[in-house]
């Protein structure tokens, strides 16, 4: 069973859908016990840092997302939180991967980030197989992980930054795979297929 | 580089697509899902749904409406139309829309765009603002174009994005439904005063007034419906010729 983790107001449907084209053995939950039966956990998210943040301490995730050894897939803020620190509401994230969120200068270029940008692969990825460079895909942030370590792609807004990370068990996506089409429905596969 | 997007608007009414002109004469033109199907299937980046239902049963139309296209639709879409409540926006966006658009109830309650900003990010917040030329001053307009404001254009879409919108749907309504192309001037304007994407409305007739706004007014994406709706320019064609015009979009 795949557990979508439902922890704030938002896209949770949608990746819901999306997952539900590929395998309908998914669950949308908030509870730890489900967690822990799952297979894998997508972790998705729109929304801000801080309330996030609070908001899996509340539902007592906080832990168990940090040490749970399953494969797991942060979507958007999903993603930003797996970071060490978030700027956004400047909260410390889950520290599943290295660097601290940072927010686009909007004085040299137009925030949030909005719209179709293309991917540059820099990394083998599992997540990523069957995508090329330049493959486009619907991005909605502020904020932004800067490159490191583990980035598998990188997208530019003025700055290059995180398009995808990838550390063993561990993914995230900075862009919505839920919403970006064929190529979108190909990582969600990709993650669930694992 | 971000590409600039294209986006039909569909106009609904009691869950189901309607054409017309100034919501005069409408046709029936099929189901919200297979509309949006082919404008996705078309190369559509984003869609808009405007409900332009008026019965008490237009809250429960709505959510079915963005369930149904929240299924089958891969690509993001705005849904606007007499939304002013938190609640509403909560409801919307848990039901698979990304993002709701604003319009008469951040006039009459401004707040509500910080608060559902705050809520939801303000990526989910556009900010649709209608204005028009009144005595040489662009004035803000409410309830779908039916009542002037005290509220001038430039200084009203500078606030709206101090008080959180992520984004702005600006309808020239001089233009709209002219085929005349939309207001470079005001875009021009507007895009230098705001840092956050706005999309151009009103007036788009044929594919030069899509270049014009991207080249001229360095909008981030253009609204457009009739010419869309009635196949009149198909969006592949559209996009195909601003790529060939050194315009970064998605083919």
């Amino acid at each position: 069973m795949i557990a979508i983790i439902d922890y704030v107001a938002g896209n949770v449907a949608s990746v819901a859908n999306a997952v539900n084209t590929i395998n309908t053995d998914y669950k949308i939950t908030c509870n730890e016990i489900d967690l822990l039966n799952a297979s894998k956990i997508i972790f998705p998210g729109v929304g801000e840092a801080s309330s996030a943040m609070k908001k899996l301490h509340k539902l007592n995730l906080y832990s168990m997302l940090r040490i749970c050894k399953k494969p797991l897939l942060g979507i958007c803020l999903g993603m930003q939180l797996m970071a060490e620190y978030s700027k956004e509401g400047k909260v410390m994230g889950l520290g599943l991967f290295r660097g601290s969120t940072e927010m686009f200068d909007n004085t040299v270029t137009k925030v949030p980030h909005m719209g179709w940008n293309s991917i540059d692969i820099k990394k083998e990825s599992k997540l990523l197989d069957g995508i090329k460079s330049g493959e486009k895909f619907y991005f909605a942030n502020s904020y932004y992980l800067p490159l490191n370590d583990c980035t598998t792609s990188v997208t530019n807004h003025q700055i290059d930054f995180s398009a995808s990370i990838e550390n063993g068990n561990l993914f995230g996506v900075q862009f919505h795979p839920e919403k970006s089409g064929e190529a979108g429905l190909k990582i969600l596969k990709n993650f669930i297929e694992l | 580089m971000l590409c600039k997007r294209i986006i039909p608007c569909l106009d609904v009414k009691d869950g189901r697509v309607v054409k017309g002109t100034n919501f005069i004469n409408l046709v029936d033109a099929g189901s919200p899902v297979e509309l949006a199907a082919r404008y996705s299937n078309e190369g559509a980046d984003e869609l808009v749904f405007l409900d332009i239902t008026a019965s008490a049963e237009k809250r429960k139309t709505l959510v079915n409406l963005v369930k149904d296209v929240a299924r089958e639709i891969r690509i993001p879409f705005t849904v606007g139309g007499g939304i002013s409540e938190l609640k509403d926006i909560e409801v919307l966006l848990k039901s698979g829309a990304d993002k709701v658009s604003l319009n008469t109830s951040i006039v009459k309650n401004p707040e509500l765009i910080t608060q559902a900003s705050k809520q939801f990010g303000c990526q989910a917040v556009v900010a649709a603002i209608d204005v028009k030329l009144v005595e040489n001053t662009y004035k803000i307009f409410i309830k779908g174009g039916s009542e002037e404001t005290e509220l001038e254009g430039f200084s009203w879409c500078e606030n709206v994005t101090n008080l959180g919108a992520g984004e702005i749907l600006l309808t020239s309504m001089d233009r709209d439904g002219t085929k005349f192309g939309y207001d470079i001037e005001f875009l021009k304007e507007l895009t230098s005063l705001v840092t956050v994407p706005v999309i151009a409305s009103g007036g788009a007739g044929k594919k030069e007034d899509f270049l014009d706004a991207f080249q001229k007014a360095d909008v981030d994406a253009c609204l457009a419906a009739s010419l869309f709706h009635f196949n009149i320019l198909p969006i592949k064609e559209l996009k195909e010729y601003l790529n060939n015009n050194g315009i970064n979009v998605r083919l």
